[in-house]
């Protein structure tokens, strides 16, 4: 049976006053792609810098792909890739010349970096820029050639720190299709996030973190459950009338919440389609005019702000709900 | 939450081969060409450090220059000139400071660290690779020494062993700069920290004969390693004329500034290994 592809118990990590990471325990099996997510300052950086060996844990333990990464942090390098949050690229150098640096300082031949280039180049659809000096490259570019560049070892466990982060998100959806390309070629992928869309489409896994510890893990879909209930939502032409549709929806489910900018309530019920009708008629009772009222699961967002009590950063859509 | 999260498998995943890693030699090779070809390729890199030695030489040549004595048959240029090639390693010194300090900051470093290559490799890279630069910056500085008007007085052997030594001197530097570039966290700090030469360069014998400083001065100047460096130099390449103005022998001032290069290379280079290796 393979080892776990990251195994971490009881992690922590101290910067002076500030407990980076709390006693951080999850084990990651190979053939997923998992997505750290929580707030600023919850760990994220702290715990891929110590998968990639780039810092000492003051506690517990740590095995990447069944290698003890304290005492043997040398042999973890043979098996990683790290994509951090700048683009660690060099300006002064083509993207094919970057690439091929680090082949050779991944052990390859002259010629096996040279090949390995040019495959990397072409799954970050990157050949025709090859040649290029990468200061002449967009943003987006030098995140693409930087995620290539961790690639061209063929790592078995693919660190990346927040790799989207300041992207424009047309830049951002191309990044997001060439990480998902990788998870068929059977690179297991460790990523950092703020977002929850880009956890939600990358990840087969979602672990939410604060202050240095798992506060929950699972698929998007169990997260989602496990933040409760069906939601109903409400929607008004009036804002006026949000005070009295929270308050209806008090008597339904528990801790209904207002979003006043988005005109709408909602709030967790136990069983959905019938405390529906109970909405409807209760609404109908204190004679509020609805615009739209819907079931519908939690969002990543919702579950987020359950776990952790801080609302996630959104995106792009400033149609996701933000909590009241 | 308690317990541990553990997340599943997926069955019948391929998986990568190790990566063996490059060994220290090729490793260091590879780190010290992205830093040549990243000053080749820079034009504002080598631009602005050619026309700042220019402009140095020049203020000294021709507007200090009338009014500082030798003290000696040797005329200003050339005693000027063996002084400024000597400190020129030191300003070339300085861009490594920013560079290694760069390099941390946006996280180059940390990419390679993250690499299956040895960790001296990153430093010795650096060092090889700014020792070439400063090999660079001494054949400008000597170029430009000759074109005011400096003329060896020495022999030809001198003024090669003259070069040579600015070389190791330079080398040895090296390494305080790449300790300023770790420890600054950024290349603007870096640059102001890499500043704190400066007293070292004026306060010696590489401008102005150290005779006409203060008594407290003076003592400095004379203790400090640029004095010795710069007599060393000017002792080879100006023959008799210029021993004549020194206190001591050239090969006296020759041992002392390689027992300087020594003693630096051997605290700073230490000093770099251990602020790298922590994590």
């Amino acid at each position: 049976m393979q080892p776990p592809i990251l195994e971490a118990r009881g992690l922590e990590k101290r910067y002076g006053k500030t407990q980076a990471l709390a006693g951080l325990d999850l084990v990651v099996n190979p053939g997923r792609v998992v997505a750290l997510l929580g707030p600023n300052g919850a760990g994220k950086t702290t715990f891929v810098r110590a998968v990639a060996t780039l810092l000492r844990p003051d506690a517990g333990t740590l095995h990447v792909d069944g290698i003890d990464a304290l005492r043997k942090p040398a042999r973890v390098r043979q098996v990683i890739g790290l994509a951090g949050q700048f683009a660690a690229v060099e300006e002064a150098m083509t993207g094919r010349e970057n690439l091929e640096m680090v082949g050779r300082l991944f052990g390859l031949s002259r010629k096996a970096a040279k090949a390995a280039a040019v495959t990397v180049l072409d799954q970050m659809q990157l050949t025709a820029d090859a040649d290029r000096l990468v200061r002449t490259y967009s943003g987006g570019m030098r995140r693409r050639i930087d995620l290539g560049i961790s690639l061209t070892g063929t790592p078995r466990l693919l660190l990346l720190d927040e790799p989207t982060t300041g992207l424009d998100p047309i830049s951002r959806l191309q990044l997001w299709d060439a990480i998902r390309g990788l998870v068929v070629t059977g690179t297991d992928i460790l990523l950092t996030t703020q977002y929850l869309d880009e956890a939600d489409r990358l990840a087969s896994d979602i672990v939410i973190i604060d202050h240095g510890t798992v506060i929950a893990a699972g698929t998007p879909a169990e997260l989602k459950t496990r933040a409760g209930d069906d939601m109903i939502e409400v929607h008004v032409r009036d804002a006026d009338h949000l005070p009295a549709v929270s308050a209806v929806l008090a008597t339904i489910g528990h801790d209904p919440r207002v979003d006043a900018p988005q005109h709408r309530a909602y709030v967790a019920v136990d069983e959905g389609s019938s405390r529906l009708m109970d909405a409807l008629r209760a609404l109908d009772a204190h004679g509020i005019t609805v615009e739209d009222i819907s079931l519908r699961r939690p969002t990543l967002d919702e579950v987020f702000l359950a776990l952790t009590g801080t609302p996630a950063q959104t995106t792009d859509s400033p149609g996701q709900p933000v909590g009241a | 939450m308690t317990g541990t999260s553990v997340i599943a498998p997926s069955p019948g995943v391929p998986r990568a081969a190790l990566n063996t890693g490059a060994g220290l030699w090729p490793s260091s090779i590879a780190v010290a060409g992205r830093t040549v070809r990243k000053f080749a390729r820079t034009p504002q890199l080598i631009v602005f450090t050619t026309i700042q030695s220019a402009l140095f030489l020049l203020m000294f040549r021709y507007a200090f220059g009338g009014a500082i004595g030798t003290g000696g048959s040797l005329s200003y240029v050339s005693f000027l000139v063996p002084g400024f090639i000597a400190t020129t390693v030191l300003w070339a010194g300085m861009g490594a400071a920013t560079g290694v300090a760069e390099d941390v900051e946006q996280g180059f470093v940390d990419r390679l660290r993250s690499l299956p290559i040895p960790r001296a490799a990153v430093l010795i890279g650096r060092g090889l690779a700014d020792t070439a630069l400063i090999v660079w910056g001494l054949a400008i500085a000597a170029g430009f020494g000759f074109a005011v008007g400096f003329r060896l007085h020495g022999s030809v052997a001198g003024a090669l062993a003259a070069f040579g030594l600015c070389v190791v001197f330079g080398f040895a530097f090296e390494w305080v700069f790449i300790v300023i570039g770790l420890v600054a966290g950024n290349a603007q700090a870096a640059q102001s920290m890499g500043l704190l030469i400066t007293p070292l360069v004026f306060l010696s014998s590489a401008y102005v004969p150290v005779k006409s400083m203060p008594a407290g001065v003076r003592q400095f100047s004379e203790f400090q390693p640029v004095s010795p460096m710069a007599n060393a130099v000017r002792g080879l390449a100006t023959g008799a004329r210029g021993q004549a103005l020194l206190e001591h022998s050239t090969s006296y001032y020759v041992g002392l500034s390689l027992a300087w290069a020594a003693a630096i290379f051997v605290v700073f280079g230490l000093l770099a290994v251990l602020r790298f290796a922590r994590r």
